[in-house]
């Protein structure tokens, strides 16, 4: 056991010796570091016990397809919007906002409000609808009255698109996050993520990644209280004295509490605002929750309680920023000799919580980022899947006649591809500046997925090819303005002068997604287009009444 | 769903008072959303100043605090003001469908 302990921080030391500086750096600190390290791994490793002895109990209840893709529609509305807030609250944004808050303060409220305006829109317009339209993926709702083939290509385009640069994004932030908070090396955390997310979703489907998103949820939402709550305890629960210590130490005093730099024009501002709060309403992940919920009311319930457990952790988030500024940014022990903080910003909120909470609270935040990057993980793996094996394989490939047990052993297959894939993607965009990618997933679902899912539901006049036309411009414009903009033309490609001037394209790449969806729908004469509008009524009544949902849900 | 259902849901007077109320309320509710945030961000891009005001004479904390914060809340309100109005009535007149369709 000493053995053990003493050997892991050479390994670590060993294995950071290419590491980027930053991350040598938290080597660097003082002893008790390695101790806590210990704390967090056997913390890690307790969730994963737990979250496997689910995934065992999952996998005896999950049967059949229903069963396997939506966990056969048993969540309630309470649990599921817990599942969608963990599956939002991803360890990018409970580590990247605080650590934005921390370094430019007021500019970190704006951006996660960014992230959750989103959601009533999702209620006022969508959860109902998608709930009594769709059985397993989004483009269920699409093509319910629209042509399978084309429709089903394009969701499943969009929700792979979308799939793999969050992914990447998250197997990236997993690598580099657990060599800094275990002192593993990058590559065999890439590796028991990808393994792990592949055993949760393979053997316990939807209904073991759901609770494994709810267990993560309690525990990011308890831990992230218990810090921001010994912040204020310590300033006697009174903000404005807190707020003026932070004016106080911080090198930028009172611009702390002000709009900064953050938005740094009205064009990238709407444009970031466009992206996140309709990326958020076109997220395969996230839309495939409401099909895990028996009704259009609970399914309202499920936006209901994400959206306050949502807004609840970030003004947690922000508290938490500002508490680092005070009692983290102070602390010779938390920097290194340049004053930065050890590990990065990105660290703010862990060295946060060894500053109120001691080594037993570091390992229990480090152990929940690393189970919050597993969650999410896994449930963006389910959605890719079902897309390759509901979408691709038993609608357009087998044209709907396919067994059960089929569709699933694809689905399986699917999911291990992709775990696979996501360990090598994570491997190798290790170096690569991947600061753009939630952003051009956001931007993709807004643009490709987001119109025609919108549309389907709510616009009479929408033919296949406008689906189809529109939905494709959306997401190659999407992509390629993003191509060409500042954060990949210039940070990682390397060109002086961006083509494209903003990082954010959806203000554009949407509006031209929903003219073109207009467009070519109007201009339709098409035998389907005429079928596709005939069919309307019947559709629109489902969607109003929930009429015809329980004949469509197998148990 | 065959012709004749679609055409008697479609004209019954509950269907017709259920999808009028929603459609007006989720509406409004989403005008409501979409002015107070892309208020906030024009605000934010175009007086960003007004947002960084004291929020009273030689506080540390800004105007733009409670209204940020009130951004956040009123998300929260307006979801949960759509729910406590489904729940009931909405709910209410769809079952009256519902059960209407299957005498």
């Amino acid at each position: 056991m000493r053995r053990f302990l003493t050997a892991l921080p050479m390994a670590a030391l060993l294995a950071l010796a290419a590491a980027p500086a930053w991350a040598v750096g938290a080597l660097e600190g003082p002893s008790v570091k390695q101790a806590t390290n210990w704390v967090a791994i056997s913390m890690f490793f307790g969730f994963v016990l737990f979250t496997l002895g689910i995934t065992y109990w999952a996998a005896k209840r999950t049967r059949s397809r229903a069963q396997f893709y939506t966990a056969g529609a048993s969540i309630t509305g309470f649990q599921n919007g817990l599942a969608i807030a963990g599956d939002y609250m991803s360890a990018a944004s409970f580590l990247g906002i605080s650590a934005l808050v921390y370094s430019s303060g007021y500019d970190g409220l704006i951006y996660s409000i960014g992230f959750l305006v989103g959601w009533p829109i999702i209620m006022f317009l969508m959860a109902e609808r998608l709930r009594n339209l769709g059985r397993f993926t989004f483009a269920d709702v699409v093509s319910y009255r629209l042509s399978q083939t084309p429709i089903r290509v394009l969701s499943a385009a969009g929700t792979l698109t979308v799939v793999a640069f969050y992914l990447i994004a998250q197997m990236v932030g997993a690598g580099q996050l657990i060599r800094l908070l275990f002192g593993l090396d990058y590559v065999y955390a890439v590796i028991i993520v990808g393994v792990l997310m592949i055993v949760y979703v393979t053997f316990g489907g939807m209904l073991a990644t759901t609770w494994v998103q709810i267990i993560k949820a309690v525990l990011l939402l308890g831990g992230a209280s218990f810090i921001a709550f010994s912040v204020l305890y310590a300033f006697g629960f009174n903000v404005e004295a807190l707020f003026e210590k932070a004016v106080e130490v911080s090198p930028k005093h009172a611009a702390i509490m002000k709009p900064g730099t953050l938005v740094k024009d009205p064009v990238s501002a709407i444009s970031l605002g466009l992206a996140l709060m309709f990326g958020t309403a076109g997220l395969p992940h996230i839309l495939m929750r409401f099909f895990t919920v028996a009704d259009a009311r609970e399914a309202r319930k499920s936006v209901f309680w994400a959206t306050s457990f949502i807004g609840y952790f970030y003004l947690l988030t922000f508290i938490i920023g500002f508490g680092a500024i005070v009692l983290v940014s102070t602390n010779p022990q938390y920097l290194d000799a340049k004053g930065v903080l050890i590990g990065g910003n990105n660290m703010a909120a862990v060295h946060l919580a060894d500053a109120v909470g001691g080594s037993l609270l570091l390992g229990f935040i480090s152990a929940v980022a690393f189970a919050t990057i597993l969650a999410v993980v896994a449930g963006l793996t389910l959605a890719g899947a079902t897309a390759v094996s509901h979408d691709l394989y038993a609608s357009v490939f087998r044209r709907g006649r396919v067994n059960e047990r089929l569709e699933i052993r694809v689905s399986k297959v699917a999911t291990v591809a992709l775990g696979i894939l996501a360990i090598l993607l994570g491997i190798a965009f290790e170096k690569q500046n991947i600061a753009f990618m939630v952003g051009l997933a956001f931007a993709i679902a807004a643009s490709a997925n987001f119109p025609p899912l919108i549309l389907s539901m709510l616009w009479r006049g929408l033919t296949t090819r406008g689906a189809v036309v529109g939905g494709t411009l959306g997401l190659v414009t999407a992509v390629v303005l993003m191509v060409l903009s500042p954060a990949i033309w210039v940070k990682v490609l390397g060109y002086p002068t961006p083509i494209f001037p903003y990082d954010a394209p959806a203000l554009f790449s949407m509006p031209l997604a929903f003219f073109a969806a207009w467009l070519v729908s109007v201009l339709d004469r098409s035998e389907s287009a005429r079928g596709a509008k005939r069919q309307f009524e019947a559709q629109y009544i489902r969607s109003q009444t929930g009429i015809g949902v329980a004949e469509a849900v197998e148990h | 769903m065959d012709v004749a259902s679609v055409d008697r849901i479609r004209r019954h007077p509950k269907f017709i008072e259920l999808t009028r109320k929603r459609t007006r309320f989720g509406w409004t509710l989403t005008a409501v959303m979409l002015v107070i945030y892309y208020g906030y961000i024009l605000l934010v891009a175009f007086a960003p100043g007004f947002l960084g005001q004291p929020l009273y004479a030689g506080a540390a904390a800004t105007i733009g605090l409670p209204i940020g914060v009130g951004v956040i809340l009123s998300a929260i309100a307006l979801t949960g003001l759509y729910v406590a109005r489904a729940n009931g009535q909405f709910d209410r007149l769809t079952r009256e469908i519902v059960e209407g369709g299957r005498q």
